[in-house]
């Protein structure tokens, strides 16, 4: 490893530092004097561009990663799934700053904008991370950045609330993450996931196992939070609800997608399979062996514990949305109970790329639909001052645009064909399906299935309210041309990659096709 | 061409969506353009072709990395369900010419589920029949939300959560066979060749059957069906009765009976005479025919009376695909088209002729009204619906359920004497119906008396004389001469039994 290589690899986070560093100098310097307007659309401009440099740097970072000084094991990979949860990345990036355009609820705009951008090399970071250390500092740095977003709207109590209780919560769970980590080294002697899992192979054929379930534990605590999944999904609904909106956007989309291509970086050290209740990893011995890989297995906890918390996401996430009556709140529990949809994907990981490719699938495109329904969700808060339920009365009559967006991308949360949700889910289901179609996969899939028929319950109470019941306030509805392109985009995306689903999958596995 | 159907009425709700909201007679115009090309196509391809064998339409690959293709094939089945479809949608957009509300989001909703349901009727891959079915959805559901009437909104709403309901059946049912088929097509006849193993078609038969079957109105997941007719605007109710319902009854036939046969085979063990998934859903269609004429004889709502008779019709399809021999099967598809035309036509005199002008539909109420003078139009055409209804010779409904009986009769006598009874009682809630509605002999009370004479009703439009007049046509031709749909439904059935769907 060199000084040369380490950029080659994280160029593209290299170049969202700079945008972020020139974005605060130009917004603090040069346009001190400007008008917010002026101001807000410079510095996401400069964010988007900042993004589209990024994208632009992907395809000349290194091939095969960077490696340990003298070994062959990855620190940071580049290519395959990484670089697509990348790219996902810096394009659901830049639309979430588009949602900033036309904010109110800060002067710091150039401060926003540099926070989200350092966030999202957090995020990159994990997504390409492959060792226990490199994977918690680029954690701390995308979540640092949220806890930041969320409390960014100053005036607002709730925006202090909700922060607080993401910060308090995540700093915990940063705490159990590390512990758990701390006790994988101890066990295993290496930081590499790869070495991890082969030193669990032998810490399992000594005896080690009681620390290495106290380890796992550990971490699925951990990364539970991050991913807003049962029991350690308190802050979400507190967090969706105060945050301004481009930041409850970021939080539900990007961050939800490097915290889940982390999982599948782990999901693919570690394949395990569920064989009845035996929860059996079955690791690669080599990871780049010349031979072909060599499999080993072991028992483990790690999918039983995906497994469950799979379940109570489902289950807790739907049933707890039915009872919300602020939009942004229902937001939140049904995005804990997606999260709990995409760990069953997780929890039956399949050997080949299948179901990394499957999670990534319904990891980005919900991203992409959640980030569009919070800025619907925003515009029409700003006219009417708050998210409820109510404020959606008459939306049709008000805003037909805006209403029909919502419908789109509300649906498509559903599942409703032929939107992209439901290829997603599809797509998730039959991958699951695939590894294990009996039994415990079989039945999660079944209840997975009949939670959505419920969730239809909760997304068409808001549909109702916008198509349906008599406008309280039937003035017109405006909305800042710029944002309402980018959401009438947004749903334009979700409606054409869901009648053409190859789209998305043939690019995905373009990047697939070189490892 | 068949497939430009599916198509058209895309087209025309996107078109219809971004029409001028002030425009309701262009919207009108532009929905009757759509629904009627429809339904010229329908009968065009009807008439060029014998439909012998089937004919597949269009077969491109659709998302080649699992295999599933965008397959549109036509059966005999099909292409009368098509040509149900497309009467149907003439008929509801003449029957909803007095909508002004809203006129041209109503039409775009309706054409959206017109299209969906010409989707279901040609799709030949089961993904693509899942998707057009869960199209069919989501429009039905703003249909009578906005436009209905008597506690639209619970009405709705259970209509799309009892169909949401079903149609996850239906996806565990299909995510099963393509995970066990090794997951390379969705084709029908792909999974059909592919020799799924007895015990999930055990499991994966009822499950699909009832998933599908909740939508046909089969007892006791028929409980949306009434509540859902009666909230529904009139053109909704009749596409509900007319063809929703036999999205239902059509994904039984063709997917759980057509892709899970071994399904139905004995259990090896009975419980009082039941021995079989297939004993099990025979008895409850000759419960739902029984059950739903019984109910309809005590309801003192009009349209309710048309919509639970409209379960006891419905059950004679579910009974007569139990009977899996070839006239019983034959009957069922005949009674899916003469319900189909019949169903509409109740509901369009009941919801739109008689409740738009007297604005109740309370039977006691319509009882001292004198209806049958003051609005001899609707009461000629109520006789004559009505036994078509009944089933009298001479109209559609007789030789389908006829052939319903005799199959029964093949299949279990005892089915066929139950269903006897339902047939019975279906006479006698007619003719209460109408004698209360129509040819009341009880004198109005004084209260009811207006003082200034009895007003005079509106006169009966075009719209409202040719739709009655296009129903009854088809279902008295159908009647008189059955052939011509049973030559193209005979030989599509005799495959789909030989070996389910090949």
């Amino acid at each position: 490893m060199n000084y040369g290589d380490l950029f080659r690899v994280t160029l593209p986070e290299t170049v969202l530092e700079i945008a972020a560093l020139l974005v605060l100098v130009i917004d603090l310097g040069l346009l001190r004097k400007a008008a917010l307007k002026t101001r807000a659309a410079v510095a996401v401009l400069l964010g988007e561009v900042g993004c589209g440099v990024a994208l632009l740097t992907l395809q000349f970072q290194a091939q095969g990663g960077l490696t340990y000084p003298g070994s062959r094991d990855v620190v940071l990979a580049a290519g395959g799934s990484a670089a697509v949860a990348q790219t996902g990345l810096l394009v659901l990036t830049v639309l979430s700053l588009f949602l900033l355009i036309d904010s109110t609820f800060t002067r710091h705009v150039g401060e926003f904008v540099a926070v989200t951008l350092m966030a999202a090399a957090g995020g990159m970071l994990i997504a390409s991370a492959q060792d226990l250390l490199v994977i918690f500092v680029g954690l701390e740095l995308l979540s640092l950045g949220l806890y930041i977003l969320t409390a960014f709207a100053k005036q607002s109590g709730k925006s202090a609330e909700g922060a607080m209780k993401y910060y308090l919560f995540g700093g915990m769970s940063a705490a159990f993450l590390l512990f758990g980590f701390s006790y994988l080294y101890g066990i295993t002697g290496s930081t590499n996931l790869h070495r991890v899992m082969l030193g669990l192979y032998s810490a399992n054929a000594a005896q080690a196992a009681p620390l290495e379930y106290l380890a796992l534990v550990m971490i699925a605590a951990g990364l539970g939070f991050k991913v807003a999944a049962v029991p350690f999904h308190l802050w979400a609904p507190d967090a969706y609800e105060g945050a301004p909106a481009p930041g409850a956007a970021f939080i539900a989309s990007v961050s939800k997608v490097a915290s889940f291509a982390l999982l599948i970086s782990i999901g693919t050290a570690a394949w395990h399979v569920f064989d009845g209740m035996q929860g059996r990893v079955t690791i690669s011995a080599e990871f780049h062996a010349q031979s072909g890989p060599v499999y080993l297995g072991f028992r483990s906890a790690w999918g039983e514990l995906l497994m469950v918390m799979a379940l109570v996401s489902m289950v807790v996430g739907n049933l707890a949305a039915l009872a919300q009556t602020n939009v942004r709140r229902l937001l939140a529990y049904s995005a804990i109970a997606h999260a709990g949809y995409i760990l069953l994907g997780l929890a039956f990981f399949s050997y080949g790329p299948r179901s990394g490719q499957a999670i990534l699938y319904y990891v980005l495109t919900y991203g992409l639909t959640t980030i569009g329904a919070f800025g619907a969700v925003a515009v029409v808060e700003r006219a009417s001052g708050n998210a409820d339920m109510d404020a959606f009365l008459g939306l049709s009559r008000r805003n037909p645009l805006l209403a029909a967006v919502l419908l789109v991308l509300f649906l498509s949360l559903a599942g409703i064909p032929p939107l992209v949700g439901f290829w997603a889910k599809f797509n998730l289901f039959a991958a699951v399906l695939a590894v294990y179609p009996a039994g415990f996969g079989l039945g999660l899939v079944i209840l997975a299935l009949a939670m959505s028929a419920v969730s239809l319950y909760y997304y068409l109470q808001v549909l109702k309210r916008a198509y349906v019941m008599p406008a309280v306030d039937t003035t017109a509805l405006k909305a800042n041309p710029v944002t309402l392109m980018v959401l009438v985009l947004i749903a334009a995306g979700v409606v054409a990659l869901g009648c053409f689903p190859a789209l998305l999958q043939g690019w995905m596995q373009s990047f697939y096709a070189g490892m | 061409m068949l497939a430009w159907t599916i198509y058209l009425s895309f087209a025309g709700a996107l078109l219809e969506a971004i029409l001028p909201k002030s425009k309701p007679a262009l919207a009108r115009g532009v929905a009757l353009a759509v629904a009627l090309a429809g339904l010229l196509l329908a009968v065009a391809c009807f008439a060029a072709n014998t439909w012998q064998t089937r004919v597949v339409l269009t077969d491109v690959p659709w998302v080649p990395w699992m295999g599933i293709r965008y397959t549109l094939a036509a059966d005999g089945i099909s292409i009368v369900l098509v040509l149900l479809t497309g009467l149907a949608a003439v008929a509801g957009v003449l029957f909803s010419w007095n909508i002004d509300l809203r006129t041209n989001e109503f039409f775009a909703f309706y054409l959206a589920l017109i299209g969906g349901v010409y989707g279901v009727f040609l799709s030949y891959d089961l993904f693509l029949l899942f998707v057009f079915y869960e199209i069919a959805i989501v429009p039905k559901y703003f249909l009578i939300a906005i436009w209905g009437s008597t506690r639209r909104e619970y009405g709705a709403m259970k209509l799309a959560l009892y169909s949401f309901v079903g149609s996850a059946m239906v996806l565990i049912g299909l995510l099963g066979s393509y995970a066990l088929s090794g997951g390379h097509s969705t084709g029908l006849v792909d999974l059909g060749q592919a020799n799924l193993p007895v015990h999930f078609q055990m499991w994966a038969f009822p499950l699909v059957f009832v998933g599908f079957g909740i939508l046909a109105g089969m007892w006791p997941f028929h409980t949306w069906a009434p509540t859902g007719h009666v909230a529904a605007p009139t053109a909704a109710s009749m596409l509900l009765a007319g063809v929703v319902m036999k999205l239902g009854a059509y994904g039984c036939l063709r997917v759980a009976m057509g892709l899970f046969p071994r399904g139905m085979d004995p259990w090896g063990f009975s419980f009082i005479g039941i021995g079989s998934w297939r004993d099990v859903f025979a008895v409850l269609a000759v419960i739902g025919i029984v059950y739903g004429a019984l109910v309809a004889l005590v309801q003192s709502d009009f349209k309710f009376v048309i919509g639970y008779s409209s379960v006891s019709h419905m059950g004679f399809v579910l009974l007569g695909l139990m009977t899996l021999n070839q006239i019983g099967v034959t009957g069922a598809v005949l009674q899916m088209f003469s319900h189909g035309v019949i169903a509409g036509l109740l509901f369009a005199i009941v919801g739109r002729i008689v409740y738009e002008r007297t604005h109740t539909r309370d039977l006691t109420e319509l009882e001292g009204m004198y209806l049958g003078k003051r609005m001899p139009f609707a009461a000629w055409a109520f006789v004559i619906a009505g036994v078509a209804s009944m089933g009298l010779p001479g109209f559609s409904g007789f030789v389908a359920e006829l052939q319903v009986l005799v199959g029964s009769w093949y299949a279990k006598p005892w089915w066929t004497a139950a269903t006897g009874v339902g047939i019975v009682v279906g006479v006698a809630y007619t003719w209460r119906a109408l004698q209360k509605a129509f040819f009341s002999d009880r004198l109005p009370r004084p209260d009811e008396h207006p003082k200034t004479g009895w007003p005079k009703f509106d006169a009966i439009t075009w719209p409202e004389a040719t739709g009655v007049g296009m129903l009854l046509a088809a279902s008295l031709f159908v009647g008189l001469y059955p052939r011509i749909l049973l030559n193209v439904i005979e030989p599509a059935v005799r495959t789909l039994l030989a070996g389910g769907v090949r």
